[in-house]
This record gives C-alpha cells, structure tokens and sequence, in this order.
C-alpha cells in the first residue's frame, strides 16, 4: 500500500531554489523599476536584453552538452538582473548582450552551472564589459523623469573622487536614486527594501551585508576626509549611499555559491569586501569597488570557509584538528 | 525562567495538535500479538519458549547473555502458536514469539519481591530493572540497566528525564507525562537512588506548557526535581543536546553521558521504571502516537506490545488516503516501512501514515554552497562536505570532518533547498570513518 521506502528524514522545509532565486527576483524588482523611471525605456531595453541572452544562453549551452536544461531554476534570470542593474543605461545593446553571454557560459556553466562556479557570474560579465568596452562603461547620464532630457554626468564617487564636492547631488537625491550611475544600483533606499525582504524570507543573513556596509562606514569615516565630524559623516553618506554599495552588499555578496558557508567566514568575507571596497575608491584608480572587491573575496572564499569551520559540539575549543595536517588520527 | 535552548536545530511544522488534543485512549488488547526478539539495540534474544506453550502476562520469553541485552517478556497471557521470524519495524525478519491471547491477562509471578525503592538497595533497584528487560523507550532501546551501572570513578550528580519530544507529529510522551505523572516522578527517583544523584530535572519543551504545568505543581515539594523548559526546537530531545541545554555541558566527542556526570532517560522509560517496581509487571504496554495524514483519527494509543501495525491504524479509524510512506517512529529519524506488517516493539514512539502532499516528492538538485545546512546542524558538522566525502568513498576527508560525531538527525536534509540527500551521503561517511578506526 506504500509507495516509497526511503532513509530518514522524511520531512522536508519546502525551500526550493526556484522559490529562492524568485524571491530574490522580487526583491530586486523596485530598484529595477526605480531605474526605468529615472532613465527611461533604454533602461528597460538593458535589463530585458541581459536578461533574455542569460537564459538563452543557459538552455542553449544545456542543450547542446545534452544536460537537463535547468533554466525553470530561474538562476539565469537572476544573473540577468544582476548584469542589468549593474551597466550604465546607455551601454549599445549587442555590448549587453556579449557581457550576458560572458556571464553565463564562461563565469558559470564551464565551471559547471549552478553551485560550481567560483565568481559571481553577473559581476564577471561586468568586469569583462568594463575591460573591453570601458569608454561605453563609464559614460553616464544624469537620471530625470523617463529619461527625458537625459545629459551626460558624472557619477557621484567619480565626483568624490576628484575632490569635487561642490557638485554633488544632495545626500537625500542618493537615497533616493536620482543622480547617475548604474540601472539598478542608485536607489540605495529600494535596495536596502528589497535587503530587509529577502532577510525576513530567511534568504540571506545578515551577516555578509552588515559586515560589508559596517567596514565601509568606519573605514571611509575615518579615512574618507580629514575635516571634522560634520564632514566626515557627510563623506561617510556619500560612500555608503552611492555606487554600487547596498546592490552589491545584499545581492551579490550574499550569493550563495561564491561566499563561504560558515558564519565566521561569512563575516571575514563582507570585512573583506568593505575593505577592499573602501581602498580602490579612496586610493585606487577607479572611483568605484564594489564589484571587484566582491570578486576578489570570491576567489578568497574557499581558503576562508576551510579555516573558519565552527567548533564541533563535544571537542574543546582549541582543536587543531582541522588545522593541523594529520591532525585527524589523533580524533 | 526563561527558556532553555541551543545552538541550529530547526523548526518544523509541529502537527501535535491533531493527537495532543485527543485524550489518551487505551486500545483493547489484539488477538494475536507478535513479540520480536528483538527490542534493543545490539543483539537478539533467544526464545525460551516454544509453539504450544503456554504463557502468563509479564513472563519472560525472549533472554541473551550478551552483555548490550535485555530480556523480552510476553504482553498478554495465552498460548504461543508460532516461533518464527516475522517482519520487525528495522525492515528485516526477526525472530519472534506470537501468542494467541486469552484475554486473561494472569499476570506471572513478580521480578522483585518488594514493591517500594525505598525500601530497596542500590543493587536491588538496578536488578529489577534488569529483570524487567527495561531498554531507553525514546527509541534508542539503550538498555536501562547498563546505563545506570555507574563506572568506577565516574559519577552522577544529575539525573534528566527527557520529555522533549522534539519530533513533529508525536504527543506519546506528552499523553504518558499527562497521565502518569506520579509515576514519572517515582521512577525518577528510583533512577536518582540507583545512581546516588543529588538532583533531577524533568525537561519539556515550551509546546506541552500543561504538562510542565503538572509537573511543576507536583514536584513543589520535592526539594531535589526541578522542571525546566525548553524551547520548541528540532532536535531537542538528542540526548547531547538536552544536556548542553539544561546544565551548559557538552559531551566530549565519543563519550556517554556519565562523562559528564549525567544521566538521561526517557519519560516512558521512567514510568516502567516506577511499574517494575511497584507492580512488579515488565512493560507490557507502550504508548504510540498513530497520525499522518492517512490515518483517519489521529491518536495516541496505549498498545500491548506485539500489537500488529495494522490494528494500529485499524483502532486510528483506518486507513484515510493512501499514504507515500509509513513510519515507524518520528518522521524526522524514523524508519520506513514497506507494509503495516511489523508490530509494536518497546521503543515504538509512532506509527505515521504520511500523503504525498504532506511529504512531497523531490528531485535532488546541485549544492549551491548555501550553508543551510551548516547553519541547521545541531553539532556545528559541514553536512555538504561531509556528505560528498561520503559518497565520494573519501576515508580521510570523512574522519577529518568528523563524521562519527553525527546524530543523524536529518536537519541538514531537512533545510537543504537543493533537496539533497545529504544525511544519505553522510551516513556513507560515518561508514568509511568507523571502519578506519
């Protein structure tokens, strides 16, 4: 009268990873619409191009190695909308498109697909965009209504960066989105709403995200200016609200697959982050880090998960076990 | 107080309500019961009667002399009318001893000659409970006797009963505490003099607040119990982990609990503790939750032992909706079973009918190195690398991470979004680590 003999549990949370990777899609949904409404239907032209080359180049690759195709995951979108939110809105279309493909078939299934790849995938395709077209990447519009009137600008950290502070938009209009910058990373608000969405769903923790945002903010207090409190905390503002910071703090740095999976590494990693986020801005060539810092954590994550494993229940609290080569035979 | 708890674990749909709401119902003894030999871990007894024979209530009919043993007693009296193997719920045929009851119950003589622990030596109380075949009834079968032999140089300080019930879908323990709470607490403290421990704590978690409630009320003036509570939370009746809860202690990797100076037993093996002696009367019944979603009414039932899983179900009002899996026990470690055809052994906490849609079927899916897993994990394991060791035939990496340290437990699985089999893998781990050392 049964139907299945199996091997304990047999109950189940009923997680998925479709219903992880759409509630991810839903909480990037205000940013996204945030950055049409500031730069128009070109906007929207990018994100749905990124979105469509992922997933078409996902089931394209999957067919023809004869995998099972795996697009209903809906892991390509999420990369799709990742790349998107992370390209200027003016980028030439057929550039999206090369960068989505990037993104998918050489950052994510030649290492394998899903839970093999070693970088995030959407930020691979915007460093390879950023390296072969970095004029088409760093020009930026000003953000207005649809687009309308749309005029070159520069973007608030590049503004920083040049010590240009008379021209910096108001920190509320950060907040808000409405200055230049990439699709989907200039509503610091919206990004932070979609953030506290996926932490209340339990998709992600805080661990990454505080820890990332938490070293930015001491690091760029003390070292973003030598004026007094005032102007410290205003610098601080401008780092935190700007850029990429909140888009790459809960979205990208809390990817699964390229992050360490214990909680001490987790924490190492978004310290990481924050740090090499604050030095590129601060001292090095290019006004933003977000991206490259989190890439470079990625390729530290494996090191980081092997030597912050947690302490097992019943072994005292310096171990070397796991440290120590050989260190198993005397367990 | 506030609420005692630990670190991972996780928080699964309860169902209790369904047969924690339903007083206990005492079953009338089936025609037939079917006794296997097998009620413990370890070893199997040999059967000391044969067909023809007739036996009394309480008689012992099954004995081994391994020393990891306990003895098997007849639940009814009445004729024994097959020794033969039968289905047992582990999933294998074990010897057994079928009796055709006569619905005398002419109980045997008693195992012990006084009726009070008090009156009773140490060596006394632990022979009686020896006698009495008394294995740990949350479903481990750890035999009583053996744990509460104290080694030389060791010593027990605190004696926990373990009423967590910290599986969904059962209320057997939280019914037994209800009902037989005078016992509970007698039985504790024939364990407490057994081992010379100055105190005993009863531990229930936070959902049987009534139980703990009766508890509290009749242990006030028994200055040495105290009740605690525990936060609802899987795996909270692991044995390590009440431990670490209630006295801040962990069991030192590969060791017991009187390591640490601690003994823990089950409710239900309390309250036979306390019948041993005062009755002088083997368990002869067991309660067993009988629910899921294909069992018409959910409940929980006091059963003879070797009452057959089908007149489980028959007296939980049948069978509702074909069921995808039937569970003996819990459903987070629990075994499945291929047909009702076991029947109720000492340790049988539940009897769960479980539907598709309450299970679900899945597919096994990539890891995505979400860390799930890591963070569910009771004892701070790395089940995902674990489990790839493990079927992976990885001897080294399966030692390395600790593999033997495992309780089984089934969050890992439970948590895994990818629908891994990741306790699969890692009991392969466990495998390859014992046979390395």
């Amino acid at each position: 009268m049964n139907g299945q003999v199996t091997s304990s549990p047999h109950l189940h949370s009923g997680e998925s990873v479709r219903g992880i990777m759409l509630d991810v899609i839903f909480a990037l949904l205000p940013a996204g619409v945030c950055g049409v409404f500031f730069f128009g239907i070109r906007a929207l032209m990018v994100i749905l191009v990124s979105v469509a080359t992922c997933v078409l180049c996902e089931m394209l690759w999957q067919w023809l190695f004869k995998k099972p195709i795996s697009i209903g995951d809906m892991s390509a979108v999420v990369t799709g909308l990742l790349l998107a939110y992370n390209l200027p809105p003016t980028l030439p279309l057929w550039m999206v498109a090369i960068g989505a493909a990037f993104a998918i078939i050489i950052a994510k299934q030649v290492f394998g697909g899903l839970g093999h790849n070693f970088m995030n995938p959407a930020l691979a395709g915007r460093a390879f965009l950023l390296a072969a077209f970095a004029g088409n990447m760093t020009t930026w519009v000003s953000a207005s209504l649809f687009g309308m009137d749309a005029q070159t600008t520069a973007t608030p950290l590049a503004l920083l960066k040049a010590g240009n502070l008379e021209e910096m938009p108001e920190l509320m209009q950060l907040v808000l989105g409405h200055v230049g910058g990439c699709i989907g990373e200039t509503s610091a608000v919206l990004l932070l709403l979609g953030g506290l969405y996926l932490m209340a769903r339990r998709v992600i923790k805080i661990r990454i995200p505080a820890a990332f945002i938490g070293t930015v903010a001491v690091l760029t207090f003390i070292f973003g200016s030598s004026g007094g409190f005032g102007e410290r905390m205003q610098i601080m503002g401008y780092h935190l609200f700007s850029g990429g910071l909140f888009l790459g703090a809960f979205f990208m740095a809390t990817d699964y697959t390229t992050t360490p999976s214990t909680p001490l590494g987790q924490l190492l990693f978004g310290i990481g982050c924050g740090l090499i986020t604050t030095v590129i801005r601060l001292i090095g060539g290019y006004p933003e880090g977000v991206s490259y810092s989190i890439l470079m954590m990625n390729v530290a994550a494996p090191l980081l998960e092997r030597h912050t494993m947690p302490r097992v229940y019943g072994y005292a609290r310096k171990k070397p076990s796991l440290r120590k080569k050989g260190g198993a035979e005397t367990a | 107080m506030g609420l005692y708890s630990f670190k991972g674990g996780i928080h699964p749909d309860y169902h209790k309500q369904e047969t924690a709401a339903k007083p206990l119902e005492v079953m009338t003894p089936p025609n037939e019961v079917v006794i296997p030999m097998l009620q413990h871990i370890r070893v199997a007894c040999q059967p000391l009667v044969a067909k023809g024979d007739m036996v009394k209530m309480g008689q012992k009919i099954g004995e081994s002399d391994a020393f990891l043993s306990a003895p098997v007693h007849a639940s009814v009296s009445g004729q024994v009318v097959a020794v033969e193997p039968r289905p047992h719920q582990n999933g294998t045929r074990v010897m057994s001893v079928v009796i055709q009851n006569d619905f005398q119950d002419t109980p045997a003589e008693r195992i012990t000659a006084k009726d009070n622990f008090e009156d009773m030596s140490v060596e006394e109380i632990r022979q009686c409970i020896r006698e009495a075949g008394l294995v740990g009834m949350g479903g481990a079968g750890f035999p009583v006797h053996i744990k509460l032999d104290i080694p030389k140089g060791k010593n027990c300080d605190t004696v926990i009963v373990n009423g967590a019930e910290c599986e969904p879908y059962l209320s057997s323990d939280h019914h037994s505490m209800l009902n037989y709470s005078d016992e509970l607490i007698d039985g504790l403290r024939a364990v407490m003099k057994a081992v010379g421990a100055e105190k005993g704590i009863i531990a229930v978690e936070d959902n049987k607040r009534d139980a703990e409630q009766l508890l509290c009320d009749k242990t006030k003036d028994i200055a040495e119990i105290e009740v605690a509570l525990l936060e609802t939370k899987y795996p909270q009746g692991s044995e390590k982990h009440i431990i670490k809860t209630v006295l801040g202690k962990e069991v030192p990797s590969g060791k017991l609990p009187i390591d640490v100076g601690v003994v823990v037993n089950n409710v239900d093996t309390c309250i036979s503790i306390c019948r041993a002696i005062r009755d002088g009367m083997p368990p002869v019944v067991r309660r067993i939750t009988v629910a899921g979603g294909g069992v018409k009414e959910p409940k929980v039932l006091e059963a003879r032992i070797g009452t057959p899983f089908e007149a489980l179900v028959e007296a939980a009002g049948g069978v509702a909706e074909e069921p995808l899996k039937i569970v003996a026990g819990g459903p987070m470690m629990g075994h499945c079973q291929y047909d009702l055809g076991a029947s109720v052994i000492k340790t049988s906490s539940g009897l769960l009918l479980l539907t598709e849609q309450e299970i679900g079927i899945f597919e096994e899916g990539p890891c995505l190195r979400c860390g799930k897993c890591v963070d569910a994990c009771p004892m701070n394991l790395m089940p995902m690398l674990l489990s790839v060791a493990g079927r992976r035939k990885n001897v080294e990496q399966s030692v390395k991470l600790h593999a033997t340290d495992c309780l089984e437990c089934g969050c890992c699985t439970y948590s895994c979004p990818s629908h891994r089999y990741l306790l699969e893998g890692i009991r392969m781990a466990k495998q390859h680590a014992v046979a390395r050392t």
